[in-house]
């Protein structure tokens, strides 16, 4: 089998001292959707930021398509093609939805309509609310936009924290339909779930963190049907 | 009741007044606020870096002059203007290599940038001071013609009683404002880097995930104050005279617009200097002419009808300055 797309492997790092990360591993293949699920304090969204270069790792390496990005600063990793959404304060909430997204393709040289079409097609709402200020509109359209920016600058990987938290059950399965249409499109998704059942439901590959090491590893549905999974993190 | 001499000499020795130093008090804040949004502190050194720029103008006014070059009617110091700002911007560009990136890099409180600030307006009020065509001492650099309109043509005109002048400075004042202030707004909202300036302060994070220069946002933020504060400098000096003292003086009244506005807000900043324009003037005004257009000389007794002498007029800025952080911290734009 060939290489995984983008690999974190054997992290181990914190954000002081400490290690939070063990030897932890994060793979995505190409197209495909990996969900990081896991207790409170896991280290599931430390993964995510080790993967993306936001703190420094101790040990192991971070591989995308192949080259080393281990050293690589989060803006660098952009420029290669990685798309961050963080957890909070993930859009300029002062700014209009549009120019949320012409900031998302600032380091873009070339025309990028093209690209803000398809974030349009993909979150028809935000069309629609173009010009009103990011800032005034609702958890979930907020969202979208923090997806559609970072979506902008036509990354090959789109890595997001929780892009869930905090929005209604509707709102969080269209969310998801949403999220399996993008890496429909060959975009690759590294996310990290509260709602990990849902979660697994679309993962191509599912990653159980406990206390910043791997505990279960597989495919998205043999986690859900994992009885000892079921029992220790899906609530029986 | 006198109503129309009572209006044109209200025009004249209040509106007129306010209108033009509110107009200079703007561009100003306008600096002030820009610094705040952008770099996230505020710089005491603007009122420092306005007397910089303004002393700049000077120096090349006199060599335009020199050569035999004016601007007709107008100021020789609004050709000068371009070379000037040239010389803050990269003042302003070394000072900030010098002192504020430090602060930067090590992402400190923005209290501590902020006394770095005060350090940093007490050298430049030496430089200031040391440059030999500038000096401590009044200069008075404007040329061109003194008046627009000139109260005994206005009087001749009307054939009222209260003549109505226009000094060719406020009138300079109020046109360059308007054009800095509209290119100023379309700037930030329709270019890729004001967008980003923009971007950048509000939320520092995600500018850096969009791939943002913070670098490049902050220059192009010293560049704009740079031009700001020498525009609002030349402007107020022709209006009235340079003085170094006088200038640094200035600070607070300008802070005080721009807290009034609310820190952070460009909008703002331009109603605080208008709110702080107009109090100042109005507070310190005899009201004692235009009141005796209006009401019968009896009722008038012998005061001047005016509320505070000028020298307390800093007093106004600063009672506000209070009234505006106790009552309504985040000004009447919505700071930050």
């Amino acid at each position: 089998m060939a290489a995984p797309f983008l690999i974190g492997e054997a992290m181990t790092g914190g954000y002081g001292p400490v290690d939070i990360l063990h030897g932890c591993t994060i793979a995505v293949e190409k197209g495909q959707i990996a969900v990081i699920v896991g207790p409170n304090g896991a280290g599931k969204s430390t993964a995510m930021k080790a993967v993306f270069g936001m703190l420094n790792l101790r040990g192991g390496r971070v591989l995308l398509d192949g080259e080393d990005i281990t050293k690589l600063t989060p803006q660098a990793r952009v420029r290669k093609g990685m798309g961050f959404v963080p957890q909070t304060s993930n859009i300029f909430t002062s700014m209009t939805v549009e120019e949320n997204l012409e900031m998302g393709a600032f380091i873009r040289e070339d025309d990028i309509k093209s690209t803000m079409a398809q974030v349009y097609d993909l979150f028809p709402i935000l069309k629609q609310k173009r010009h009103q200020s990011a800032g005034e509109l609702s958890g979930g359209q907020r969202q979208q936009v923090a997806v559609g920016r970072a979506l902008m600058t036509q990354p090959k990987v789109l890595m997001l924290d929780e892009p869930t938290a905090g929005v209604s059950p509707i709102v969080m399965d269209e969310l998801f339909d949403r999220i399996i249409e993008v890496a429909r499109s060959g975009i690759s998704i590294l996310m990290v779930e509260q709602n990990a059942r849902q979660a697994l439901d679309i993962a191509d590959k599912g990653y159980v963190l406990v206390q910043g090491t791997n505990r279960f590893t597989d495919t998205g549905q043999a986690l859900l049907a994992d009885p000892e999974v079921r029992r220790s993190f899906l609530g029986g | 009741m006198d109503i129309l001499n009572a209006l044109v000499a209200f025009l004249n020795f209040v509106f007129v007044p306010a209108f033009g130093y509110g107009c200079q008090l703007a561009l100003g804040a306008l600096g002030v606020t820009l610094i705040f949004a952008v770099l996230r502190f505020s710089s005491f050194a603007h009122g420092d870096t306005m007397a910089f720029g303004t002393v700049m103008a000077i120096g090349f006014t006199y060599v335009l002059q020199a050569n035999g070059i004016t601007f007709g009617p107008l100021p020789t110091a609004l050709l000068a203007l371009p070379f000037a700002i040239l010389c803050t911007a990269l003042m302003l560009l070394g000072t900030d290599r010098l002192v504020y990136r430090f602060y930067r890099k090590k992402r400190v409180d923005p209290i501590i940038v902020t006394i770095a600030s005060v350090g940093v307006m007490f050298v430049m009020n030496g430089i200031n001071r040391l440059i030999p065509w500038g000096g401590v001492e009044e200069i008075n650099f404007a040329d061109g013609s003194r008046f627009l309109m000139e109260a005994a043509a206005f009087k001749e005109m009307t054939g009222l009683k209260e003549g109505l002048a226009i000094k060719t400075t406020t009138a300079v004042t109020v046109v360059t404002a308007a054009l800095c202030v509209a290119a100023l707004f379309w700037f930030l909202q329709k270019t890729r880097t004001g967008k980003s300036m923009r971007a950048f302060s509000d939320n520092e994070d995600l500018a850096l995930l969009s791939g943002i220069n913070p670098e490049r946002v902050v220059q192009v933020t010293w560049i704009i104050v740079a031009a700001l504060a020498t525009i609002a400098g030349v402007l107020y000096g022709l209006d009235k005279s340079y003085r170094p003292f006088v200038y640094f003086q200035l600070l607070l009244p300008i802070f005080s617009a721009a807290v009034v506005g609310g820190l952070g807000s460009p909008l703002g900043a331009i109603a605080g200097g208008f709110v702080i324009a107009f109090s100042e003037v109005m507070v310190t005004y005899a009201w004692k002419k235009v009141a005796g257009y209006l009401f019968p000389a009896d009722w008038l007794g012998d005061g001047l009808l005016q509320l505070l002498s000028t020298d307390y007029k800093v007093a106004v800025s600063f009672a506000i300055l209070l009234l505006v952080l106790l009552v309504k911290p985040t000004g009447l734009f919505k700071g930050k």
